[in-house]
């Protein structure tokens, strides 16, 4: 118990550490132009990376079709948005076309 | 003499309250919808995450919601699994958190102005910034008050977290008897990252971070393994908008900014 509470309280602070270590060391150069610029595009890249590692991820790559049914609601969610631009009704078009295709197997 | 509202009579009293609770039920629900695509992704995936630390581990039920309280991170959580299920050294959990969590250093580089002056809702602000939360927090349109804001932002920390110890309860009391067939519901934040990515687009009306992240994404899940690709792909993007602040700056004005000051 003693090594579970302990295990759990390293892990905490080991996790914290990354979240917290940027606005320890940096806080004072908020407006310097470097943080700014890096302020500005960071989230857009880490956005586009993010999504294409976990569409990537979600993915059957051992399938007839390998990637079509992560490639088929990605586009489906790309277009749905660009049509509506309603996050909420993105979403949940391609999550619900994703479990379809993932529980019938329809790709397998 | 009474304080609050002031001197009114006591049906006044109930309508300045009822009116408060009013708006505090419209601004919970507007937090709500947003986090909707959350809720989501967090209970089948803190739901997974119980379920595999129950039947993996001998512990008592609780350490797994108890984990989404203090640790929440849900790469990091399953590796605990793993490293528990051994009996890890806790210099080795702790480099190993470390490691697989380090792309959250570069998240706190976004929001440095944004959490400044937010008192005791920093700390809260700074330990909930997972993935999902930054994404949101990083896209949502944002008025001029910085404080109404910061409530704001953190309402959706919390709003996230609780989804995800919710999560991670359920799992651990389940067990192996999840009943109804969720499989591919944790697209949903796929799809929250599809839908953010296009947001940032429409706000910058600039592709180029778009594509440095989608191939740096590409490049790393070709040279890395799984467990670093993330990490490595934040790193890489990070450099090439280094390169990219440089070129800015020395074609802006010919004496780079160092030499200046």
């Amino acid at each position: 118990m003693t090594y579970l509470l302990s295990f759990i309280l390293v892990s905490a602070l080991a996790t914290f550490a990354t979240r917290v270590i940027p606005f320890l060391f940096l806080e004072r150069h908020t407006d310097h132009p470097l943080i700014k610029h890096l302020g500005r595009y960071l989230p857009a890249a880490v956005m586009a990376l993010l999504a294409t590692v976990f569409l990537v991820r979600s993915a059957d790559w051992q399938a007839s079709l390998p990637g079509l049914d992560a490639l088929v609601t990605g586009v489906l969610v790309v277009g749905m948005h660009l049509w509506r631009r309603n996050a909420l009704l993105s979403i949940v078009t391609g999550t619900a076309a994703y479990m379809i295709i993932v529980q019938t197997g329809v790709t397998a | 003499m009474e304080r609050g509202p002031g001197r009114m009579d006591s049906s006044n009293r109930i309508l300045y309250h009822a009116m408060l609770y009013k708006v505090w039920m419209l601004m919970n629900q507007s937090v709500f919808r947003l986090t909707l695509p959350i809720l989501f992704g967090y209970l089948p995936l803190g739901t997974a995450f119980g379920v595999l630390f129950a039947t993996q581990l001998d512990y008592p039920w609780w350490a797994a919601p108890l984990m989404g309280v203090l640790i929440y991170a849900g790469a990091g959580q399953i590796l605990a699994v793993s490293l528990l299920a051994v009996g890890a050294g806790l210099v080795e959990v702790a480099v190993a958190m470390f490691v697989l969590n380090a792309r959250h250093l570069f998240y706190g580089l976004s929001l440095l102005g944004r959490f400044r002056g937010a008192g005791w809702r920093k700390a809260y602000l700074i330990f909930g910034l997972t993935d999902e939360t930054y994404s949101l927090l990083t896209s949502r349109s944002r008025g001029p008050d910085r404080h109404h804001e910061q409530r704001v932002d953190f309402r959706i920390t919390a709003f996230n977290q609780s989804y995800w110890v919710v999560g991670c309860a359920i799992g651990a009391l389940l067990g192996e008897n999840v009943m109804f067939d969720s499989r591919g519901i944790e697209f949903a934040l796929v799809a929250l990252f599809i839908v953010l990515t296009l947001e940032q687009y429409h706000a910058l009306k600039d592709l180029f971070p778009i594509w440095t992240g989608a191939a740096a994404a590409g490049v790393a899940m070709l040279v890395l393994p799984p467990a670093h690709q993330l990490i490595g792909a934040i790193a890489l993007v990070t450099v090439v908008l280094l390169a990219h602040y440089h070129r800015l700056r020395t074609s802006a004005n010919p004496v780079s900014p160092e030499q200046r000051s």
